[in-house]
């Protein structure tokens, strides 16, 4: 066997490595010397992240089992850049008496997801994408179920580990049609045989129906409210960003290089998916009382506009979605990192509890403020690019109606995104929340969140760097 | 001369210590930081004058300096928007008089705003307008200047307003913006024609002959008229917004609610003229558009006579100045007007209106300042209230009066100088338009004698302290204008800016001259016999000519005319179905989308019921269901 096509893979097994020394770390190291455990994990993380800018390859390995490109890389420093930040945000929460034994676990399972995502985008074959999207998602389950005495969080679980096994499930029937029709699971050699048969076409469609719960696009979206709701905080944020980002690029890549010839097929159907999804998102949203409920339904119809940038099938498309995918990583997590601190200290996580949070904690009010601004592409803040530059893609190919309706929805997430300001900033309250005293990591966390938030957008290399990688698939 | 630079960024640097660490200060620190940094200015200017002006001539032509440039927006291969400092002979002699009357007025305004509230805010907002003046001045190309001349206006704007409690000020505030921003939309599509066909915005391109207007707009027509000359008259709508020319004049005479030294600096010495220097800055073009050149000549005609008129009869010392100052602005448009040629005899309007530009900021400075002593003494605009107050203030009553001579033309003050160029290019042009110069001037005499003597002379006023006269830094400027206005005519002002740019000696036309000498002290001796003792002679004859007394008095109702266009006709027929529309259809549609959401979202809450049996049943159920479209489908 010829070892040097490992090489190629070499982000997967740095991160692996990663993964190992921890694990040995947590195994072996002693009570005493654990207190640096978070400080190890946040820093090899950030070292690993550093190797993922050396030259970009492209090529494939194992015989096109594997593919990687400058765009793939892309997507995983943006991955990674958020998954940093999701472990530097969940430092306190990790901390705390009750979860302190669990640390080892938090950070390995997170990790461990992070390189199933890694195989989900690199894969070059249908086999090694499903091994992918498992490792991804299974570990997410016992995460979700980590404060495992909390009857929300085991509840949640349950509510996760089963719809993802269910449309686990639909998703290998879909991928058994597709190679009932194609006779390969080599994405090359599927995109070179490709023909429209209505096989194919419901293979197509349980293949997306399986993305589309990732992804929590309507009408596979019924989990989301519940477990968001009931996860831990930080593990909410990593499932409304990084899972929900990668399975978007994963779907990108998939329907791009394997797909493209049936274009007219799933563009259709990515069509009406899209419409609904960021209608129902919104709809829901309007009425919701509790913050991470409220979250979940924002990261629907967020999802949605994630996919105009499918949908578009071009080099723009591709660049402008890998762009509001980091965007949306920073304005989300600035809202989960607010949202956190304040559960940790307070336990509240309901809008009303926010009245007047401006006059006790004003520095928190005017991040989360940031956040909902970009979230709902207020100029000039970074959301407000990555619209701008995602409706120019779907523009570009003649989605006219489609972004009409986008247009409207955004006026819709306008106003419950400013419920939220509203609450903070006018509403008043006789038991406010006192000022909280949030600790160093959290702080760290929010203000970079805040300055991604505010400098992505002006600095135009950064979009300028993506869209010079794109479609070089 | 790169120390230009410093000319320009001075005034800013003020306006920002001054606007942001203001409020710190004490007056006294904050007059004293802007009138400092205004002598400093002037000084830099000065010695930019110098330089340029003994610097050896190539071809018998000053050359044209550029010390700073930098190419600041880019669009295009020719379409760049630049900021950079031009030096020629008019901007350079721009810079003499902002800079002097600019800080004659900072000095000036230590005494005359002592004590008032907001007096730091002052002298930043007066820092802001000296900056955006020197700017455009010294514009090299026109959308520096467009910049330049709106944040003059902005600056005008805050000043008038400035006692911002009194709404006579804040409407008046209003009224000059909007009437000047209405001006600068026919200054902006100017620009774009101009620079559309010519495919630069650069003056020193523009000017030179390398592109000319008149060859790339061969042959385009728009409504009879051809494309060049609808530029010209577009960017002259601009100049005559700012300049105050009939019929965009309304905003002036309310400009004078701002504190009196504003109105000298801005209203009468430098912004005002700021559509006359645009005009001689393109003069160039201009020329081949000669009936661009005859629309400014009667324009300028028309609104000399008319605000002269208007003078004569007005009752409030500031708003006599203004429509004098409105009257002698028209001279200079009229002078550039009756220009036909860039050398030789015909070019003599372009100097006269330059030099009298010079004079008459000195002079009508020197008036308002001189009027603004007065209010500060008598408090109150009103004649009525003065009368014999050459015994209290005795060197604002010199001054006031070197200043009236000046105006109304007697040598050897400087005024005689100027406008007897002037007359005597209009005369050139043709005799008409020479005549009509003549009988305005001679109403010019009048009004500024009648004024001078309600104020020094005529029956004396109820006081309720005895006037007294004005302190040191207010007669200090006064003395100083004073001087100037006596000296200012011996210039050899041909030598240093003629309109091709060539040396060119000032000889008086004596017969010109004379006329116009004779004109002048007749009218002032009428304006004596009738002002000058209590008598009831003007009533008298105001009764006789009772129509056009009210008339004159009420402006020509100009005013009202403009009030009905915009109430009744703008508002009433334009604006209120507009309004109506949003109101009815534009809100309406917004509403009813909120409530469809709000009504589709409580509908479909049920989806969301928590059971993992319905989640999973929903999940497969839209698998299948899109699977089964797409099959009928295809």
């Amino acid at each position: 066997m010829d070892f040097s096509n490992f090489l190629w893979m070499r982000d997967e097994l740095t991160l692996l490595a990663v993964i190992l020394i921890l694990f040995l770390y947590d195994v072996f190291g002693t009570e005493k010397s654990r207190r640096f455990f978070s400080a190890t994990a946040c820093t090899l993380l950030a070292v690993q992240t550093a190797l993922l800018f050396l030259p970009a390859l492209a090529g494939e390995a194992f015989g096109g089992m594997y593919r990687t490109s400058p765009a793939v890389n892309t997507v995983k420093i943006v991955l990674n850049a958020g998954t940093l930040l999701v472990l530097i945000q969940a430092t306190a929460w990790i901390r705390r008496a009750d979860m302190v034994i669990r640390r080892g676990e938090f950070y390995i399972l997170t990790l461990m997801t992070l390189l199933g995502m890694y195989l989900m985008i690199s894969s070059g074959n249908f086999l090694l994408f499903f091994i992918g999207l498992e490792t991804a998602s299974l570990p997410l389950t016992a995460l979700i179920a980590i404060e495992k005495y909390h009857h929300d969080s085991y509840e949640s679980a349950a509510k996760y580990v089963f719809i993802a096994l269910f449309s686990s499930s639909l998703m290998l029937m879909g991928l058994s049609f597709i190679y009932g029709a194609v006779g390969t699971l080599y994405f090359s050699d599927i995109a070179a045989r490709l023909t429209g048969t209505p096989l194919l076409y419901v293979g197509l469609v349980f293949f997306m129906a399986g993305m589309g719960f990732k992804i929590s696009i309507v009408p596979f979206h019924l989990w989301t409210a519940d477990v968001y709701q009931g996860a831990p905080t930080s593990i909410t944020a990593y499932l409304s960003v990084i899972s929900k980002g990668a399975a978007a690029a994963a779907l990108m890549l998939i329907l791009f290089k394997v797909f493209a010839p049936v274009a007219v097929v799933w563009q259709p159907v990515l069509w009406g998916l899209i419409v609904v999804t960021i209608t129902v998102g919104n709809l829901f949203a309007v009425r919701q009382k509790n913050l991470k409920r409220f979250m979940a339904f924002s990261s629907i119809s967020q999802a949605g506009y994630i996919l105009l940038g499918v949908i578009a099938g071009s080099a723009t498309g591709m660049a402008s979605l890998i762009y509001y995918v980091l965007v949306y990583i920073f304005s989300n997590l600035a809202v989960f990192g607010v949202i956190s601190v304040i559960e940790n200290a307070t336990g509240k996580v309901g809008m009303d509890d926010y009245n007047g949070l401006y006059r006790t904690n004003p520095k928190l009010s005017v991040a989360m403020m940031l956040a909902l601004f970009s979230l709902a592409g207020i100029p000039p803040f970074a959301g407000f690019f990555s619209k701008f530059f995602i409706f120019y893609a779907a523009v570009q190919e003649g989605f006219y109606v489609l972004v009409f309706i986008a247009l409207l929805n955004t006026i819709i997430s306008l106003y419950y995104y400013l419920l939220v300001v509203k609450a903070m900033f006018i509403r008043q309250d006789d038991c406010l929340i006192p000022a909280v005293q949030s600790d160093g990591a959290s702080r760290f966390c929010i203000a970079l969140c805040v300055a991604g938030i505010v400098l992505i957008g002006l600095l135009s290399c950064i979009y300028t760097a993506i869209s010079g990688v794109s479609f070089g698939m | 001369m790169e120390y230009s630079l410093i000319i320009l960024l001075l005034p800013m640097l003020l306006f920002f210590v001054l606007g942001i660490g203001g409020h710190k200060m004490s007056h006294r620190t904050a007059g004293l930081l802007g009138t400092g940094g205004l002598f400093v200015i002037t000084a830099l200017s000065y010695a930019v004058a110098a330089q340029y002006f003994t610097q050896p001539r190539v071809e018998s032509i000053y050359p044209t300096l550029i010390p700073f440039h930098i190419e600041w927006l880019r669009f295009t291969e020719w379409l760049h928007i630049d900021l950079g400092i031009l030096l020629d002979p008019i901007s350079v002699m721009m810079l003499v008089v902002i800079s002097t009357v600019s800080c004659m007025v900072h000095l000036y305004s230590l005494g005359y705003m002592h004590g008032e509230t907001g007096f730091q805010r002052y002298y930043a907002f007066l820092s802001l307008f000296t900056f955006s003046m020197l700017g455009l001045v010294v514009a090299t190309n026109i959308f520096q200047m467009y910049i330049f001349w709106e944040l003059v206006g902005v600056s005008s704007y805050l000043l008038i307003g400035f006692y911002y409690t009194k709404p006579a000020a804040v409407s008046a505030s209003k009224k000059a913006f909007i009437v000047t921003r209405f001006a600068d939309l026919g200054f902006l599509l100017g620009i774009l024609l101009l620079s559309y066909y010519t495919k630069t915005f650069d003056f020193a391109v523009l000017t030179s002959g390398e592109v000319s207007l008149a060859a790339t707009t061969a042959g385009k027509t728009f409504l009879g008229i051809s494309v060049a000359s609808w530029a010209m008259a577009l960017v002259f709508m601009g100049g005559a917004g700012k300049s105050a020319m009939f019929p965009l004049h309304i905003w002036l005479p309310d400009a004078m609610e701002g504190p009196t030294p504003v109105s000298a600096l801005i209203h009468a010495a430098t912004m005002v003229v700021a559509g006359v220097y645009l005009v001689a800055r393109l003069f160039p073009i201009y020329v081949t558009t000669p009936e661009v050149l005859t629309m400014i000549t009667v324009i300028g005609a028309v609104t000399a006579l008319y605000a002269a008129v208007v003078a004569c009869v007005q009752t409030d010392i500031k708003r006599v100045l203004a429509f004098s100052t409105i009257s002698q602005i028209a001279f200079m448009m009229v002078a550039l007007g009756v220009t036909t040629e860039m050398q030789g005899h015909g070019a003599l309007g372009y100097m006269a209106s330059m030099f009298h530009l010079f004079t008459h900021a000195m002079f009508k400075a020197l008036l308002f300042l001189g009027a603004g002593a007065i209010i500060h003494s008598v408090h109150s605009n009103e004649m009525s209230a003065m009368g014999g107050l050459r015994k209290y203030m005795p060197i604002t009553h010199i001054t006031f009066l070197i200043a009236c001579l000046a105006i109304s033309g007697i040598p050897p003050f400087s005024g005689f100088f100027s406008k007897d160029e002037i007359l005597a290019a209009a005369f050139e042009k043709s005799a008409f338009w020479g005549i009509w110069l003549s009988l305005v001037a001679g109403l010019t005499a009048f009004y500024m004698f009648r004024l001078y003597y309600n104020i020094f002379w005529g029956e004396e006023a109820h006081h309720e302290h005895t006037p007294h006269e004005a302190p040191k830094t207010m007669t200090i400027p006064l003395m100083f204008l004073a001087a100037v206005t006596c000296v200012a005519g011996f210039i050899p002002f041909g030598h240093f800016v003629t309109a091709g740019g060539c040396s060119y000696d000032i000889h008086l036309d004596w017969t010109v001259a004379s006329v116009s000498i004779v004109i002048a002290l007749a009218a002032i001796a009428l304006a004596t016999w009738l002002y000058m003792r209590p008598n009831d002679k003007p009533a008298r004859m105001a009764d006789s000519m009772r129509r056009l007394h009210t008339w004159a008095y009420h402006r020509f109702y100009l005013d009202e005319v403009y009030m009905f266009v915009t109430h009744k006709i703008i508002f009433r027929r334009i604006c209120e179905p507009i309004a109506w529309f949003d109101r009815h259809v534009v809100d309406a549609t917004m509403n009813l989308m909120a409530a469809l959401t709000q009504s589709a979202s409580y509908r479909i809450r049920t989806l969301q019921s928590g059971r993992l049996q319905a989640y999973a049943t929903v999940f497969l159920l839209g698998a299948l269901f899109i699977a089964f479209v797409l099959l009928c489908v295809w």
